[in-house]
């Protein structure tokens, strides 16, 4: 990474070259940058708002208060109300074993935790319809029992596990890699228990983190579709979450309806992103 | 001459806290006084459990079933011409998508990082909104926008040009949700850019062109990669955005993922799980890529 200086022109007036490119460059960059993020961030963002709200506010709030929209709402919370705790403990103690222990296949074990972002929710939702599914590994036992777990919340809770699974791990792991283990270790060697040296030791050091990937697992637990909609049967006030509510009222025409439902969606990405960016700066700090 | 001997190696540059990127081998001398800390065993036991029954085991049932139907029936599977044009469209157009993504990427993320212009911070927390937005909510949103009579459609189509339910309407929608990966990995790299290799250059007569093409983006290079290889991943698997604007003609628009729906749909759960099979396989695969690019990224800003 040297730069040979037989490369470059000899230097002339060198230290009165700006360090940055010229002013008219700059403007130009930041337009472009600007343009390119407005048309794509900016402006799907704004149709959601004002479709949602073309037939004024009385279809906005029937199309919202309507028992299928609440019943979807209803299972979208509780997937998320499951998924969520469950993976924020999975991120704990994996980071715990990972970033304060040195072990074989620890490079192994990260990959598989990163999986389910690698994999297309498609596939996500099939490999449970495969494991559970009426010609699954399991369907005959379960249909034996009268056990339901495709195409009934059983199913959509586990699929909205699988996809969230990597948030909260990957957030912390690095953040205790990076405080190391003194601290830890010092409170160990003074008599602390090991509880009382994870919750006034390790968590004050991470909880910044957690909180950071707590928001990113709720929004995609949230708002899952492909590998939702796999196991779900899309069986309308019964298995369908928010985001499958929005998609079947789009196919049937309800545009207007379709995106009321959606921009309460969308309303909760905005306050998820409010809601990092406080937690970014407090890791960052 | 003496500012040659500045221009060594990248200095003033943090090796860790890349957030989204793991850091490799912070503390080499760990492993010594591991002993004193409690609840390895514990949470180790926890850690692998859940993982083995929530990821391992349920993906482990792919290969496993598509290993009962027989090498010539999934062979024959993966290769019929429809499951070919599907794998020819989804990779095609991720490879665009993410191309797009990859040089708007590193415009934006230099931008946000260097520049300072009224309203940078809101725009950059803007920036994951395609993290935070359901897809099928971009996927309506997106179609709406780009349809014939729609807002930028309808113009679009008077120049001639049709976006949704083509091809290119896919392109759009791998954008969108692609869009934070490139400038979210390059972001805390250029931070880290030291200034003095660019005065260095600079004060040697290096035009600022110059010193963005030999000195800088040799350096973003890794991460770059990195960025484009997210999204590619990201984008290949892509279902919910996609196929509200796709149209979903056989041969024409149908992706990977739709099909294997398609097929599960028409209960055909062998020729669903052959292609997800394959889906995997080059997820796996682009995984352990992501993997080694990372590392490499982190080692060059740790130079």
């Amino acid at each position: 990474m040297t730069t040979s200086n037989s490369q470059l022109p000899t230097a002339e007036g060198a230290t009165q070259r700006r360090l940055t490119e010229p002013a008219a460059v700059r403007k130009a960059l930041i337009g472009i940058t600007l343009t390119f993020l407005l048309l794509f961030l900016v402006l799907p963002m704004g149709v959601v708002f004002v479709e949602a709200f073309r037939k004024g506010l009385d279809a906005y709030v029937k199309a919202v208060d309507e028992p299928d929209a609440l019943a979807a709402l209803k299972l979208t919370l509780i997937a998320a109300t499951v998924a969520v705790p469950l993976n924020m403990l999975f991120g704990v103690c994996a980071s715990w074993a990972i970033a304060k222990f040195d072990f074989r296949g620890k490079q192994l074990l990260t990959t598989f935790i990163d999986l389910p972002f690698a994999v297309s929710p498609v596939v996500s939702g099939l490999v449970f319809v495969l494991l559970f599914g009426r010609q699954g590994y399991f369907g005959p036992w379960l249909s034996d029992h009268d056990i339901k777990i495709i195409f009934a919340t059983p199913g959509i809770v586990l699929a909205t596990i699988f996809v969230s699974f990597p948030f909260v791990a990957r957030e912390i792991i690095p953040l205790m890699e990076a405080t190391g283990t003194e601290e830890e270790e010092a409170a160990r060697v003074l008599g602390a228990s090991g509880l009382q040296m994870f919750f006034r030791v390790t968590l004050p050091n991470i909880k910044w983190g957690v909180v950071y990937g707590v928001i990113l697992c709720t929004a995609r637990a949230i708002g899952e579709f492909g590998a939702v909609s796999v196991v779900s049967g899309h069986i309308r006030g019964l298995t369908n979450t928010l985001p499958l509510h929005v998609e079947i009222l789009y196919n049937e025409y309800n545009f207007q309806a379709a995106f009321a439902v959606a921009s309460l969606l969308t309303g909760l990405a905005l306050v998820t992103l409010v809601l990092k960016t406080i937690a970014e700066r407090r890791v960052r700090a | 001459m003496s500012a040659v001997s500045q221009a060594g190696p990248l200095r003033g540059s943090r090796p860790t806290n890349v957030p989204g990127s793991r850091p490799t081998k912070v503390l080499g001398s760990r492993s010594v006084q591991r002993s004193v800390l409690p609840g390895f065993r514990i949470t180790m036991f926890f850690t692998v459990a859940y993982l083995a029954a929530i990821v391992v085991i349920p993906l482990l049932g792919l290969p496993l079933r598509t290993s009962t139907m027989g090498w010539d029936a999934f062979w024959s599977t993966v290769t019929d011409p429809r499951v070919v044009a599907s794998y020819r469209l989804t990779l095609g157009t991720a490879f665009f998508a993410a191309s797009i993504n990859a040089i708007f990427g590193l415009l934006a993320a230099w931008v946000l990082v260097r520049y300072s212009f009224p309203g940078r911070r809101l725009v950059d927390a803007l920036v994951d909104l395609p993290f935070a937005l359901p897809t099928a909510v971009a996927g309506i949103t997106l179609t709406t926008l780009y349809a014939p009579k729609g807002l930028l459609g309808a113009p679009l189509r008077d120049m001639g040009i049709k976006v949704a339910f083509t091809p290119l309407g896919i392109v759009v929608s791998l954008v969108f949700i692609g869009l934070p990966f490139v400038i979210r990995t390059l972001e805390p790299v250029i931070q880290d850019l030291s200034a003095e290799i660019e005065e260095a250059a600079t004060s040697l007569g290096a035009s600022r062109w110059q010193v963005l093409r030999r000195v800088i983006l040799p350096y973003l290079y890794p991460a770059w990669l990195t960025g484009f290889a997210l999204a590619f991943a990201r984008a290949i698997g892509e279902y919910g955005s996609v196929v509200f604007i796709s149209g979903n003609m056989p041969m024409k628009t149908e992706i990977s993922a739709l099909l294997i729906i398609t097929k599960l749909e028409q209960y055909d759960y062998a020729g669903a799980t052959a292609i997800a099979t394959v889906m995997l396989f080059l997820s796996f695969v682009l995984l352990l890529i992501i993997n080694a690019l990372q590392g490499w990224s982190s080692r060059r800003v740790a130079q």
